[in-house]
């Protein structure tokens, strides 16, 4: 019973933070209702037995990468845009076709995908460290190609980010 | 009353389909590309549940990667959202209907 109290508190609080995100007129609130966002999924990893997870959505998501939104939202001063008219049809059609996915999403959740199995309670054994050290084996035994491609990819983006933005002095070319 | 997978799913699907709503309503750039990686965190928030029922670490491992991923395309699109801005002055997406820098 507590599970299902905590757990409706909480996803009442995330889908309260993405709507914030979405309805903000100023950027900078959507990224701060973002942040919000992302730290109650991983109190909803925690509560799954994925602390792992858990800890690396806080620092990449919630720190890294929303530092970075912010830092770019400061930097282009583009808080809030003007209103453009460019295409007038743009927003009714946007709305029909979230209504459209929403009802197909209510459809597919709650006719046609039913599994009543219940997931690990947070007590469970599935959060102890030697589960941990049992991911760390498969993450760097039976995953260890992909580990390695990611490390190339991250590389890859490092260097793209600042080719983007180097600027070459002579103007040539 | 314990919880089920299916309030996961349910709670994912919701916060998906939020994510989507911004993509296709907002016209800020930097709105719609936070709204893509609210997609990729209800995508994440599914397998980590799965993951919990079938006692596997195949889903965390697989979101692992994705927050991977993600972080290397949100330094990329960055930049490119920054590039653009200072050639253009202006970051209104529907402007934006041009190859040419």
């Amino acid at each position: 019973m507590t599970d299902l109290i905590v757990f409706l508190v909480l996803s009442l609080v995330a889908i309260a933070s993405a709507l914030g995100m979405l309805f903000s007129r100023n950027a900078v609130y959507s990224a701060l209702f973002l942040v919000l966002n992302f730290i109650v999924v991983a109190v909803f990893y925690l509560l799954l037995g994925a602390p792992f997870i858990a800890m690396a959505q806080i620092t990449v998501y919630a720190g890294a990468i929303m530092v970075l939104f912010l830092f770019v939202i400061m930097l282009l001063g583009t808080d809030t845009l003007p209103q453009s008219n460019v295409l007038p049809w743009q927003k009714p059609l946007a709305t029909i076709l979230s209504v459209i996915l929403t009802v197909q999403a209510i459809y597919l959740v709650f006719a046609r995908a039913r599994s009543d199995e219940a997931v690990l309670s947070p007590d469970a054994s599935v959060n102890s460290i030697e589960n941990l050290r049992a991911m760390a084996l498969e993450l760097f035994n039976q995953f260890l190609l992909p580990f390695e491609v990611t490390s190339i990819l991250l590389l890859v983006a490092m260097v793209g980010a600042i080719v983007l933005n180097k600027h070459e002095k002579t103007g040539a070319k | 009353m314990t919880v089920t997978v299916d309030y996961y799913i349910a709670l994912s699907a919701i916060l998906f389909i939020i994510g989507a709503a911004g993509v296709l309503i907002r016209r800020n750039p930097l709105i719609i590309f936070m709204s893509i990686e609210l997609m990729l965190n209800a995508a994440n928030l599914a397998f980590v549940a799965y993951s919990s029922i079938y006692e596997s670490f195949t889903g965390q491992i697989f979101v692992f990667f994705v927050i991977a991923v993600a972080a290397a395309e949100v330094a990329v699109g960055l930049a490119l959202i920054v590039e653009i801005f200072k050639s253009k002055k202006n970051i209104n997406i529907d402007e934006m209907n041009s190859l040419k820098g």
